[in-house]
């Protein structure tokens, strides 16, 4: 006990009154905290709470407003990252900071300095790969591998200039259950090397297995700190959110109406360099349900909304049915016309035009139904009116009365995305990731939008990451891993680790049998 | 006999393909980096304009080829202040860049249209040079022939193996990845945008001081765009530049000799020709090449440092 | 130096109409120094190229004609450009309209055909063959790119070279004035052939109330109607488009169509206007000037008015600077280019807030 308060008198890496502002905006507000060695230090708060922001400045890719860094006791003042990194400061990327067509040791050489060349740097990689048991082919190319073996590049990248402190950004959110383990598995033994870890996370269940310290952030603010294994998931949520969440509210009976949405052996190649053929998907969904599609990411999810979308138009008519009617050869906007609505993952630019008003947004996905042109000319009153309503139903926040997209927040802009599809009363709702990136606060109004929208009996075909939005909406549950679509679940009756095991594609054959 | 006719013909087409070699592996490399510099043209008939003023005034040939470098750089550095300082799109940039270098080094050369300076004189390797049939071609070139090989090796070598090149090809696949990496995304590109400018206002020296030998306004005649074309035609591979270039090369020689010897086809016909290659090899290349496409990911994107 | 950018969050209107001409005042600043350079007066300069053009009747008529090819050109860049599309060769587009339509001049040349079947019909069939010439010769990039994915940047203006190698054939061949004394050009037309002038003596003819009427309809479509909404998402965000069901193929065809078919116009309207018959050197470049008048009127055909003028000035300035003060016309071309340049940067400013950052690596 004595020793621990000796090694905690110096902190690792110390941060005192750390402020960020972009013009008017401040994205950190006097934030102070310490991490000592060997610690894992949870870092929690929502969307938009400035934790990027926060590990952007112990990174060194953004210089603080005001405050000072302290490493080992010393000032740390920071030009780039090149220079967190020789201090002892790596990290590993959300969204990964690699180079697709480059090789695995091509990316790993452009973080090292020296000039040694990349067959030298050969050895290094497969003996980091062994001594953590992360296996690695360093002549790979990044774009075939897996969101798994990509998170391996990172961590090996950083662990080969043998940093002190480690900065997670939210790792497992690409990852399946069993590679979460095993990811922990590596993270307990650089914590056993004394090495310290900066772990953002919104997944608080991991966190408790984790981290020691947790620092709580909210609207740029810390607001609390902690030790999480001594909080329950439900009190580290609220010290989050600052407010309760509803829970989900479900019907208590349910009645599944007809087939509404059809895909008979749907296969389809994809025209992206690097995409992922869509293999036999077959599916059945009923009136009344929401049916979820799980995985990891890049497994074909996408192609799987653009087809069924009608994006893409598929290779048979026969092979996507809506209520009946064949449609695999008819564009988006005849799909729609049959009652059909979507919602693409990416908001800005997909989903959603950033420089359009929102009413010209409104025009963008039905501009066909609803009276909203005539003989080529748009009714721009007509189409104020509707997006008004959206604005209105969805509690949409905004400044001004029709201000351009780009200007909502992730939150509001995706409640005004869903709402736009759901004010239309569709049949099939086929939505992709509709929460990522979004407050807990829109997220739980936009999920209970389509529990509410399957109760009036139209269907909601989910794709998603997170299981645990799939677990609170879904009745049944399938995994995309490459292309190929697993048997459907009950939600009820199924756990997380065999919905793991399938999306590391374990699964799919055994399934097959089963049926 | 005719195997030394042969060769003079062979060297006609390196003759002509050599300022092709020259623009098209500047503009290789910027766009590597992710840089679409559409402004080849009007940086090559600058460092045309200039490279005859310099060499016409100082009487030589080499500060006159360094004028027109420089004056590449120049045009190069306005480009990257405009796509790489300002994010303006750079198609847009490109354009002006084109018509701006193509009216400016109208002015400047004013002075000098009609004035004559002696080709500088090739190279000559007592033995090698003098061997039948390939001894002027390989050994006897002039200077800028041996440069442009020179630069085409070193541009294969640089971004293949070493770390700088790494580098930049780190930047023209993926910018957000290399910013967030701490790679200095904005001066890498910049460098790069010189380095075409560079190259370009060489390749517009080589016109003025040996091809042509004098200066006239628009000498350039659509250079710069098809060595923007070549890049494409090349897959951004160094090498593939020479193939294209010397092909290139070939079809204007082709067509200059069918107009000597009056085929019949009307000289304006034969003329297009070079332009009619340009959209052809586009054609075939766009269409065969879309399947392992090897173009830089993050090529004419503008690059924002995000918050 | 580093140069920041900070997105703005909202766009003023002031700032909007105020970016070109604060990018004019700094072209006629940067074109002065080196008018300065020189060794010329810029003073002198300025009163040239920018105030004595609208001090006189005549000139301000000439204004207006040159500025009539402008606004056809830009207007229907101005779709391509908006649907981020880049037609570069529409001074190709433009001979060609003038090389069909002009075709039908020297045909009917002969008044044997008049005779037979009237005359009232050959200058609307003219316009439409200028229009239908533009049109096919755009396609054609447009097609490549369609089909076989080449660069419509590169192929397009490439067939601009092309279009001119054309026309100096036609006009020392085929269309050659037999009676031309071996001048390369072809005859003059009849004046059933050409544009009528909008008043007796004066030089305004037609065309420019064509291209009035073009720019108010381009304004419209743009502005009321889908598909002017499917141009402006389709540049904006085209995956967005292909969400809302846009056919970008299709899109891509039809602004070729409009822009090529719109320079069509400008050159049969300048051979049947201006010129009266087909001579080696139709246009003065209109073709790129246009580029610039498109991005100065920020793509907005009532903005694109404006910018005709301007540009037009910078010719009609331009002639006369040849004689006051023997600058020769790459002055011209140049200034544009340092116009365009502005522009764009003050077209950047209107987006994001530019900070200098001094001592800043880059």
């Amino acid at each position: 006990m004595i020793a621990q308060q000796e090694t905690r008198a110096t902190p690792l890496l110390s941060m005192r009154g750390i402020v960020k502002r972009f013009g008017s905006f401040t994205a950190n507000d006097d934030i102070s905290l310490d991490i000592h060695e060997g610690e894992a230090h949870a870092l929690i708060g929502e969307n938009g709470a400035g934790k990027s922001t926060l590990v952007k400045i112990i990174y060194g890719l953004l210089e603080p407003t005001e405050g000072e860094i302290l490493f080992r006791g010393k000032p740390m003042r920071l030009n780039g990252p090149q220079e967190a990194r020789a201090q002892g400061v790596g990290m590993v990327f959300q969204h990964f900071s690699l180079f697709d067509n480059l090789t695995v040791a091509e990316n790993i050489a452009l973080v090292l300095p020296g000039d040694a060349p990349i067959s030298a740097l050969r050895g290094r990689i497969l003996e980091v790969a062994e001594r953590y048991r992360m296996p690695l082919d360093p002549d790979r190319e990044v774009w075939s591998l897996s969101a798994g073996e990509r998170q391996r590049i990172e961590i090996a990248r950083c662990l080969l200039q043998d940093p002190r402190l480690i900065i997670l950004d939210e790792p497992t959110s690409v990852l399946t259950p069993q590679e979460a383990f095993a990811l922990f598995e590596t993270l307990d033994r650089l914590k056993a090397e004394g090495r310290a870890l900066l772990y953002i996370s919104h997944k608080l269940e991991e966190v408790r297995r984790l981290c020691e310290t947790a620092t709580i952030l909210r609207l740029g603010r810390k607001v609390g700190s902690c030790d999480p294994r001594q909080e329950s998931s439900r009190s580290l949520a609220a010290l989050m959110v600052g407010s309760a969440i509803n829970d989900i509210q479900a019907p208590s009976t349910r009645a599944f109406g007809g087939e509404r949405l059809t895909l008979d052996n749907l296969s389809l190649p994809s025209q992206e360099i690097h995409g992922v053929d869509l293999d036999g998907v077959s599916l059945r969904l009923r009136g009344g349900e929401v049916f979820g599609i799980a995985g990891v990411a890049g497994n074909g999810q996408s192609e799987l909304f653009e087809a069924v979308s009608g994006e893409r138009l598929a290779e048979s008519n026969y092979t996507i049915l809506l209520d009946g009617v064949s449609v695999g050869l008819r564009d988006i906007t005849a799909r729609r016309g049959l009652g059909a609505a979507f919602v693409p993952e990416e908001r800005n630019g997909h989903a959603a035009a950033g420089d359009f008003s929102l009413t010209e947004n409104l025009i963008l996905s039905r501009h066909a139904g609803a009276g909203l042109t005539s003989r080529g000319l748009i009714n721009f009153d007509k189409a104020r009116a509707l997006a008004q309503e959206v604005i209105k139903t969805f509690d949409v926040r905004k400044a001004g009365p029709d201000p351009a997209a780009r200007t909502l927040s992730g939150g509001n802009l995706q409640k005004f995305v869903v709402g736009r599809e759901i004010l239309s009363e569709p049949k099939v709702l086929v939505i992709n990731q509709p929460t990522w990136g979004v407050d807990a606060a829109a997220a739980a109004t936009i999920r209970q939008a389509l529990v509410d929208l399957a109760a009036r009996g139209a269907s909601v075909l989910l794709i998603s990451q997170d299981l645990d939005e799939l677990f609170e909406t879904c009745d049944r549950i399938a995994v995309m891993h490459e292309g190929r679509l697993s048997d459907p679940r009950d939600a009820r009756n199924v756990t997380r680790e065999e919905i793991g095991l399938l999306m590391t594609g374990d699964g799919h054959g055994e399934s097959a049998h089963a049926h | 006999m005719t195997s030394e006719i042969f060769q003079l013909v062979l060297m006609t087409v390196v003759t002509a393909a050599t300022p092709l070699i020259l623009a098209a592996i500047g503009e290789l490399v910027t766009e590597r980096a992710g840089v679409l510099n559409l402004g080849v043209e009007g940086m090559m008939i600058m460092g045309a304009a200039l490279a005859f003023a310099g060499a016409y005034l100082t009487g030589s040939t080499t500060l006159g080829a360094i004028c027109g470098m420089l004056a590449g750089v120049a045009m190069a550095a306005l480009f990257g202040l405009l796509t790489i300082g300002f994010a303006i799109n750079q198609v847009a940039a490109g354009l002006a860049l084109t018509i701006f270098g193509t009216g400016l080094s109208g002015l400047l050369g004013a002075g000098f249209v009609g004035l004559k300076r002696d080709r500088p004189g090739h190279v000559h390797i007592p033995g090698l040079s003098d061997l039948p049939y390939v001894g002027q071609l390989f050994f006897g070139e002039d200077i800028f022939v041996y440069i442009a090989f020179g630069l085409v090796a070193g541009a294969a070598w640089f971004l293949s193996r070493s770390r700088t090149g790494l580098a930049l090809r780190a930047t023209g696949d993926n910018h957000q990845s290399a910013h967030a990496l701490g790679l200095p995304v904005r001066r890498t590109r910049f460098l790069a945008a010189l380095f075409g400018g560079a190259c370009a206002g060489l390749a517009g020296a080589y016109l003025t001081l040996a091809y042509t030998p004098f200066w006239s306004p628009g000498m350039t005649a659509g250079r710069g765009w098809i060595a923007l074309a070549l890049v494409v035609f090349a897959s951004w591979k160094p090498w593939r530049v020479v193939l294209g270039a010397l092909l290139f090369g070939g079809a204007t020689m082709l067509q200059l000799h069918a107009q000597a010897a009056s085929i019949g086809l009307p000289g304006q016909l034969l003329s297009a020709v070079p332009y009619l290659a340009t959209i052809v090899a586009l054609v075939l290349l766009s269409s065969g090449a879309r399947k392992n496409a090897t173009a830089p990911a993050a090529l004419g994107q503008a690059f924002i440092a995000p918050r | 130096m580093r140069i920041d950018l900070e997105p703005r969050l909202n766009r003023s209107l002031a700032l909007d109409l105020g970016a070109p001409i604060v990018a004019l005042a700094g072209a006629i600043l940067i074109g002065g120094i080196v008018i300065w350079l020189l060794g010329k007066s810029p003073a002198l300069a300025f009163q040239v190229y920018f105030i004595n053009p609208l001090l006189e009747g005549w000139s301000l008529q000439e204004l207006a004609v040159k500025a009539c090819p402008l606004v056809l050109i830009a207007v229907g860049l101005s779709f391509c450009y908006r649907a981020n599309l880049w037609n570069i060769g529409a001074e190709g587009q433009f001979i060609l309209g003038g090389v069909l339509g002009g075709w039908l001049g020297i045909l009917t040349h002969d008044e044997a055909y008049q005779g037979v079947i009237g005359g009232w019909w050959i200058l609307p069939t003219m316009l439409a063959l200028g229009v239908i010439g533009g049109a096919i010769y755009a396609l054609i990039p447009a097609l490549l790119r369609v089909w076989l994915g080449a660069s419509e940047i590169l192929t397009s203006l490439m067939l601009v070279y092309v279009a001119e190698l054309g026309l100096d054939w036609l006009v020392r061949g085929p269309f050659k004035d037999p009676d031309g004394f071996n001048f390369p050009q072809s005859v003059v037309f009849d004046d059933i052939a050409r544009l009528p002038f909008l008043a007796e003596g004066e030089r305004l003819h037609a065309g420019v109330l064509l291209a009035l009427i073009v720019a108010l309809i381009g304004a419209f479509v743009l502005a009321r109607t889908l598909f002017g909404f499917e141009v402006r998402l389709a540049g904006e965000a085209p995956r967005a488009a292909r969400f809302a069901g846009f056919d970008d193929r299709k899109l891509t065809l039809m602004v070729f169509a409009i822009s090529g078919g719109l320079a069509g116009l400008a050159g049969i309207v300048e051979v049947a206007g201006q010129i009266g018959q087909l001579t080696p050197k139709i246009s003065p470049g209109y073709g790129f000037t246009a580029i610039i008048v498109a991005f100065l009127g920020r793509l907005s055909p009532i903005g694109i008015l404006v910018a005709a003028l301007v540009l037009a000035l910078t010719y009609i300035g331009g002639e006369a600077a040849q004689v006051e003060l023997s600058l020769n016309s790459d002055m011209t071309r140049a200034f544009q280019g340092v116009l365009l340049m502005c522009v764009l940067i003050a077209d950047t400013a209107t987006r994001y807030r530019v900070r200098l950052n001094f001592g800043a690596a880059r």
